[in-house]
């Protein structure tokens, strides 16, 4: 098992996680994990459900207070940086919320834009500017909804507005990108179409850490990170991590891994 | 193609805005200037508004200027200011509980109110304490819901409006009791919280005013982080927006201009509830067109219907908007469910 997770040094713009803790209520969702996510990298976390995957990335994105240990982004921890300053470097996709049903898709992309910019949190900081509106065009073309950007929430397929979603988060121009299961309730076309289009965020030079359970699309990641019962189980490249016996300690199912192509394939035996 | 077909319904949408928005003002306009001029006796239009003219010129008044100045006008000047109030309130609460059922009365407003002048009303003390006495349990009411609803530092919505329902139906029960206990008095009792425009004169509506310009205008500065909030909790709070306190500003906010606006007219039903949803139906979801456009159309209606309340036997502007109210929106509610 390459272990490039534990790393002891902190590198300048990368996300990382020393040895964080997270309680929910009285139960320890995530139990001293630590990882670190590059720019321009694609890592897929998997794991069992309540392995603490949604917990770990809340934490990392600064919503979740981290009980012990640390996280750090830059190599500054997490907790020093302003709430404006994270909320601009880092964007978040949430699993179940969905977007208003009655307002535009241009409307919601540029709500994306307003990351970090509010007086007291409350008022719009600076006024709307020509910089602002090209933004939104960048992300509303990078997700070729360009094309229904007048059109309401409500007359989009799921596959459309989870790539309105995506231009939400990217108008801001983060720097890392955190999504949890952004191809649930997806079909498999869909569910590819959203992992190509991280692929090319990720070219571009986003760093892109996504909770995944499909493992056959996680083996699309660069890195891997399998979490269970809170704990970082195995992490590194795919054909490392999605071995018959880490599965087997993580879900307790018997599987094969077949290598097609340039492609990992896990089937459960059953 | 379907790109040229997007094109043409952004255009029309860039122009719809400002088209529906005079629509919006005259209808205003011709609220204030009928409300004025019909009545028991006939003032027309033109003669409303040279009467009008004539006021703010500071020319002397004589004849019907009178009766337009001293008796109808503070009357509709009124029904502007609760109407627009409610209907801010109501499509700020809409908003902040991401709930389309929310209205201003969620919280308690309401039945503070109505305990608050049904107390004044039962002792017998004199007509200007009443409005004085349903402000302060008003506001008394709604801090009770936000005691009972706190955890730690958060009020979480479902908490709220349990609290909210609790507070509510607690005080009913201590109004109910009151009135029983005080009989001859129920008729008066039941007229003031049912809500009347009717003793508006220029002071009631200069104390109310206040009230509904700050609460108002705190909401309106509000509308982007209350946009950003229908993204969801976890996102708005990923941009940035400290939820816990947009809501507790927002509730507080609509609450105080809410209890102002009741405590003088009594509890009027439906405007808040009602009147966000026809402007985001013609207008979108975005706060910054919802909350001021609600103000605008919720101040015409409000006068509309208290012209309806005197010219019938309605009688009482809070029947007349419940009485029409009830049926419209669940017209609505059907509509929607069906497209």
């Amino acid at each position: 098992m390459s272990s490039p997770a534990s790393s002891p040094t902190s590198s300048p713009d990368r996300l990382e996680a020393h040895d964080v803790h997270v309680q929910a209520g009285s139960f320890p969702a995530v139990r001293g994990v630590s990882a670190a996510f590059a720019p321009g990298e694609f890592t897929a976390v998997i794991g069992p459900n309540g392995a603490g995957k949604s917990t770990l990335l809340r934490a990392l994105v600064g919503l979740t207070p981290v009980t012990r240990g640390e996280v750090r982004l830059a190599g500054r921890p997490l907790r020093d940086w302003s709430r404006a300053e994270r909320s601009r470097a880092l964007a978040f996709l949430a699993q179940s919320e969905g977007l208003p049903a009655a307002a535009r898709v241009r409307d919601v992309v540029a709500l994306g834009r307003g990351a970090g910019d509010w007086r007291f949190g409350l008022l719009p900081r600076s006024p709307w500017t020509a910089e602002d509106e090209a933004a939104v065009d960048a992300a509303l073309d990078r997700t070729d909804t360009r094309r229904f950007e007048d059109r309401r929430v409500s007359e989009l397929s799921g596959g459309e507005a989870q790539r309105a979603a995506l231009a939400r988060a990217l108008a801001a121009q983060p720097r890392f990108l955190l999504l949890d299961e952004p191809t649930n309730h997806l079909d498999l076309a869909y569910a590819l179409e959203v992992v190509r289009y991280l692929r090319c965020e990720v070219a571009g030079g986003l760093g892109v850490v996504a909770v995944l359970h499909d493992l056959n699309l996680a083996a699309r990641a660069d890195r891997l990170v399998l979490l269970h019962a809170g704990q970082v189980l195995a992490s590194g490249r795919p054909a490392d991590v999605l071995t018959p016996a880490h599965l087997h300690a993580a879900y307790g199912v018997r599987v094969r891994v077949v290598q097609d192509a340039d492609r990992l394939l896990v089937i459960p035996e059953d | 193609m379907e790109a040229a077909a997007s094109d043409r319904r952004g255009a029309a949408g860039a122009l719809a805005l400002p088209l529906k928005t005079a629509g919006l003002v005259l209808l205003l306009l011709s609220a204030v200037v009928l409300g004025t001029g019909l009545g028991s006796v006939t003032v027309p239009p033109g003669e409303v508004l040279g009467a009008l003219w004539r006021g703010v010129t500071g020319q002397e008044l004589a004849g019907n200027d009178v009766i337009v100045w001293q008796i109808r006008l503070p009357r509709v000047v009124m029904g502007v200011l609760v109407g627009a109030s409610l209907s801010v309130c109501g499509g700020a609460f809409q908003g902040v509980f991401r709930n389309p059922l929310a209205d201003p009365y969620l919280l308690g407003v309401a039945s503070g109110s109505a305990l608050g002048a049904t107390i004044a009303i039962v002792a017998g003390w004199p007509r200007t304490l009443i409005p004085v006495t349903a402000l302060l349990l008003a506001l008394a009411a709604v801090t009770c819901t936000l005691i009972l609803a706190r955890e730690g530092r958060r009020f979480p919505p479902n908490r709220l409006i349990l609290a909210g329902v609790v507070v509510g139906s607690v005080l009913s029960a201590a109004t109910t009791a009151l009135i029983l206990r005080g009989e001859d008095r129920a008729r008066q009792v039941l007229a003031y919280t049912l809500g009347d425009l009717g003793f508006s004169g220029w002071l009631d509506v200069l104390t109310v005013l206040p009230y509904a310009a700050l609460g108002g205008g705190v909401l309106l500065l509000l509308a982007r982080a209350l946009d950003t909030l229908q993204l969801g909790e976890l996102t708005a709070r990923s941009l940035g927006v400290p939820v816990e306190r947009l809501r507790l500003i927002t509730v507080v906010a609509a609450s105080v201009a809410t209890a102002g606006a009741v405590a003088y007219v009594g509890v009027i039903g439906f405007v808040g509830l009602i009147v966000p949803h026809v402007v985001r139906l013609l207008f979108g979801p975005g706060h910054r067109t919802l909350l001021p456009l609600s103000a605008l159309l919720g101040g015409a209606l409000l006068v509309y219907a208290d012209l309806l309340a005197r010219t019938t036997p309605l009688s009482q502007v809070g029947i007349v908007t419940t009485l029409l109210g009830g049926p419209f929106f669940l017209w609505l509610l059907r509509r929607q469910s069906s497209e």
